[in-house]
This record gives C-alpha cells, structure tokens and sequence, in this order.
C-alpha cells in the first residue's frame, strides 16, 4: 500500500482520532489508520464492537462531537480533505452528493414524525434536479433500488419492522448518486435471507461504479460482498487482507482475526478470552497480547503495520502454498 | 414449562400479526424461533413472556394457566421468566449505572439483600470484569451493555429464558461468549430457553430444536 494509489476514491493517510475527557484524559479511539479504497471496491472493515469502528465513518463524515481531535488526512480523489474540510464544505459538497451514508441504527436515522415517502422526496429535492410533479415517482424509483416496497412509503418509520427502516435508510443513501458509499453496520437487524439481499444490493451498487466502506461485525455479510477486509482492534487496524484469503485459506494472519473467525458458530463456536481493553487505557504494546495466547516479551513493544498486519507472532503461510 | 396453544396476537383491532401459533418448550429444553423479520416472532416472545395480551389462545406457564399479563401478572408468575431484548440501548434507562441496571429486578421484588453478592456473580458469569459495574449505561459499549442486560435477566434466576435475538447487533466473539454464558446458566438451574432469531446456523448450533416460522410450529 503506498501514498497516492492511483484511482483511489478515497485515500486515509494516518488518521487518528482522539477524544478529549474531564480530567485531562484522552481515548484513543482511532490511532493511525491508513488504507486506500477505489471505485468498484468494496473493504470490509469488522472488529469488535466499541473498537473505534464506527468513530473512523463519523471522522469521515465530519461528524464527530466537538472534543474530538484528528491527525492524518483523508482524501477523495480531487484531493479534497475530509478531515480539514470545513463544515460548509462537507455539507454542500460531500455529504450525500460524493459520500452517502447508510447508517448504524435506521431507526434513530429517520424522521419520526414524517413517511417515508416525505423523506425520500426531500432528499431527492434537495440533492437531483428533479421537477416538483416528478418528484413521487423518483421516490418509487429510489425505494425500489433498495427493495423497499413501494406499499410502504406512506409509512412512519415507527410502523416499519427494523428490516425495512434499514431498507429505507438505505434508499435515502442512494439518492445522490454518491461515488463513495460508507455503511456503518448495513445489516445489523436484519434476517438471514434479508442480510445476502441488502448485501447483493450493495455490491451492485458498487459494480456499478461505486466505492463501498461498509463497517460491520457481521463476518457472513463482509465474507458475501467485500474485496478486501480490515481488521480493527483498540482503534487500530491490525490486519488489511484480500478478502478470499481472509476467509478460505490459508486465512488470517493476525491471532485477532483468527479468534474472531473462530468464533463464528460454523466454526468452533470459542468467544476470545476476556474482553477488548479501554480505548482510554490502551497498553503500550500490542493492544490484544493480555488476549493473546501467543503473547510474550516481545509484544510489550507496538507490532509495526508492514501493510498486511501488525503482530509480533503473525500467522506464517506454508511456503509452499504462497 | 411454556406451552402457547392457538395464540392470535397483535396490535390492532382486527390485524393479528401472530395467528393461530402453538408452541412448546419443555422443562430444560433450548427451542429455537427461526423466522424472517417481521414475521411475528417476537410478538409471540413477548406473549410467551408475559408483556404482551394475546387476542385469543392460552399460555401455560410452569403449570399455571396465565390470565393476566404485563404488570397485572402475578408477580411469582413473572419472575419465572427472563428476557433479553435484541437492542440493550433501548431497553436499559441511560441513568442507570451497570450495577443499578442488574440489581434492579432485586430492587423491585424486595430483595434487597441479595444485591452484593448476586450482582457480582453475574458479572463475572457473564465476563464484566474491571470497573465496568460502576460506569453508567452510555458509558460502555453495545457489547458490553448487552452482557448486563443478561445478568439482568438471571438475576432472579428465571426458570424460562427467553432471548429475543440476543446477538443480533453483536460481533462473532461477544455472541459466542453470551451463548455460553446462557448454557452455563442453563447447566447449573435446568432452565428452559427459548431463542428468537433469523441466524439458521447460530440457533442449530445453540438450541435443542429449532422451530421456523414458515411451517407453523408443531405444538
């Protein structure tokens, strides 16, 4: 992975956040992340939750509470940077016209007290030259490329199961034919057959030509859709592989990652040991070593990121297999 | 322990959403619930858990036929069984420090005296370690907050679990260390389970049996 990959959507350059506490303290809640991401490409980013996820989008978005301080920088192709741009910008020009949002909790994302149908057509008002008298159909249009059913729209959002508010939320992120999608847990709440669709869903979207970061713990839905996979823990991310290695063979390199796979009631069903450490407490070393049972001397120090994974005590591949 | 005979339940006049659904877990059994989203599911949870009046049916609960729910429910009735919600945001008050949240069925039944010793056990039966028990609600993670929502739900030691898709917004780990937190739990008292979900692998993998939705239940 290098600086300025070409065709990048969206470039992140170290970013890091950090929230300011009472008391003079501070969580690390994002600590030096990079990774590119192009049109046509989806990454998968999972972790555990409360790994600093979701905070990383909202960094992105420019959504982030006032006591959040960021370093590094991510770019969109024009070399505009989100984390310097300036809330006029971002919500002029970046902000459901170049990144849509499909957000975690669809429920608290949509307007109460207003249908669906309303919603979609103030979105399509606001973001497409669409004529006043056009403006419905446009909205049957748009709930359609979300499979949501068009004998809903006159709905409030608290009439709606969780599948189709997220459905919902989902159709008001197409909307402005934004070339970068981030979806912070698209599918969380959803049923099994529901999850292959809204996940089917988002891969065309990106087939079409779209760069989607889609942010999840759902390690079935990253497996369906994502070309490459990152793995974050304590706020950094530990492992950035292509996704079918990832998850056939020979697998993650990363203990965290593994453990996490391990985890999956298909497999052997083993939580991880204890739990992930606080972001406003983080060890010096290797966030995961108390976890670990690799763990030694040696992970007293930060793992360096060498572009795949950052571990003392990496999973080595077969030779013969590389 | 639950049988649930022609339950008709919904939320408006004239629209069941659960219709004609019979269902039994018995005594120790894990019976899983599989069935798309929106399909009733949980309406039945919350009939088989006394929150909700079903339009027509019977619930046998431990032997006693119930007649009254929600907070008409007698309280020994109620106490039989626990839930676990799928969102622990919206089903924990934000006021709440932790170890607030888990004793509070002990506060409301006036059992006091149980708190100190009750609370901590949960804790660490299901993995709440450090100073997690003194943070409040907002203050810990989706995970973290559903661990105590599980505590919570033992804490009177309920003969029926019921688990409304427990592990819906969790990571592989955390529902892994959750289920086995419940069986431990099931291990030790016999309790009986029943678990709402739409995850096929995960409820085969947790449960006795599982039930879909789509061919009606056999009673």
């Amino acid at each position: 992975m290098t600086a300025g990959t070409l065709n990048a959507t969206l470039s992140v350059r170290n970013l890091s956040v950090r929230f300011r506490m009472r008391g003079g303290r501070h969580i690390a809640a994002v600590t030096d992340a990079s990774f590119d991401l192009a049109v046509g490409e989806c990454l998968a980013l999972v972790g555990e939750s409360g790994c600093g996820k979701s905070v990383l989008a909202s960094a992105l978005l420019g959504l982030l509470p006032a006591n959040a301080e960021c370093e590094g920088a991510a770019l969109l192709d024009d070399g505009t940077d989100l984390i310097t741009a300036g809330e006029r910008l971002l919500a002029r020009t970046v902000r459901g016209r170049r990144i849509g949002l499909v957000p975690q909790s669809p429920a608290a994302h949509l307007t109460p007290v207003r249908t669906v149908s309303s919603q979609l057509s103030e979105t399509i008002r606001e973001l497409r030259p669409v004529p006043r008298q056009e403006r419905r159909a446009a909205a049957h249009a748009a709930a359609g490329r979300a499979a949501f059913p068009a004998d809903h729209l006159d709905r409030y959002p608290h009439e709606l199961s969780g599948g189709l508010a997220q459905r919902a939320a989902t159709a008001l992120a197409l909307v402005g034919d934004a070339p970068l999608l981030l979806a912070d847990e698209p599918t969380t709440g959803l049923d099994r057959a529901l999850v292959e669709r809204t996940a089917d869903e988002l891969r065309r979207t990106v087939d079409e030509g779209r760069a989607l970061l889609m942010i999840t713990h759902d390690l079935a839905a990253a497996a369906r859709i994502a070309d490459r996979v990152a793995v974050m823990y304590a706020g950094r991310i530990v492992e950035l592989a292509d996704a079918t290695r990832f998850f056939g063979e020979p697998g993650p390199l990363h203990p965290y990652a593994r453990g996490l796979l391990d985890a999956l009631p298909e497999r052997s069903f083993q939580p991880i040991p204890g739990m992930p450490p606080e972001l406003g407490d983080l060890p010096a070393g290797c966030a995961f070593a108390p976890r670990c049972d690799l763990a030694d001397a040696l992970c007293g120090t930060q793992p360096r990121f060498d572009g795949r994974v950052a571990c003392h005590h990496a999973h080595t591949e077969d030779p013969s297999r590389a | 322990m639950l049988e649930l005979s022609n339950i008709t339940a919904g939320y408006e006049r004239g629209k069941p959403v659960v219709r004609d659904v019979s269902l039994a877990v018995s005594r120790g059994e894990a019976v899983g619930l599989l069935g798309p989203s929106g399909c009733g599911k949980s309406t039945l949870a919350r009939v088989a858990a006394l929150l909700h009046r079903p339009d027509a049916g019977t619930v046998v609960l431990d032997g006693t036929t119930v007649t009254d729910y929600r907070h008409r429910a007698p309280r020994a009735l109620r106490t039989t069984v626990g839930v676990v919600f799928q969102s622990p945001r919206l089903s924990a008050d934000p006021r709440l420090r932790l170890r607030d949240l888990i004793a509070e069925p002990l506060k409301a039944t006036g059992r006091r005296i149980e708190i100190r010793e009750r609370v901590d056990e949960l804790a660490r039966a299901v993995g709440l370690g450090g100073d997690l028990l003194t943070r409040s609600v907002h203050e810990v993670s989706d995970g973290q907050l559903q661990r105590a929502c599980l505590a919570r739900a033992l804490v009177l030691r309920p003969r029926l679990l019921i688990c409304d898709e427990m592990t819906a917004m969790l990571d592989a780990s955390t529902t892994a260390a959750l289920v086995a937190a419940v069986e431990n739990y099931r291990r030790e008292t016999q309790a009986s389970l029943l678990a709402v979900g739409h995850d096929q692998v995960l409820l085969d993998r947790w449960c006795d049996r599982t039930v879909s939705w789509d061919v009606p239940p056999p009673a």
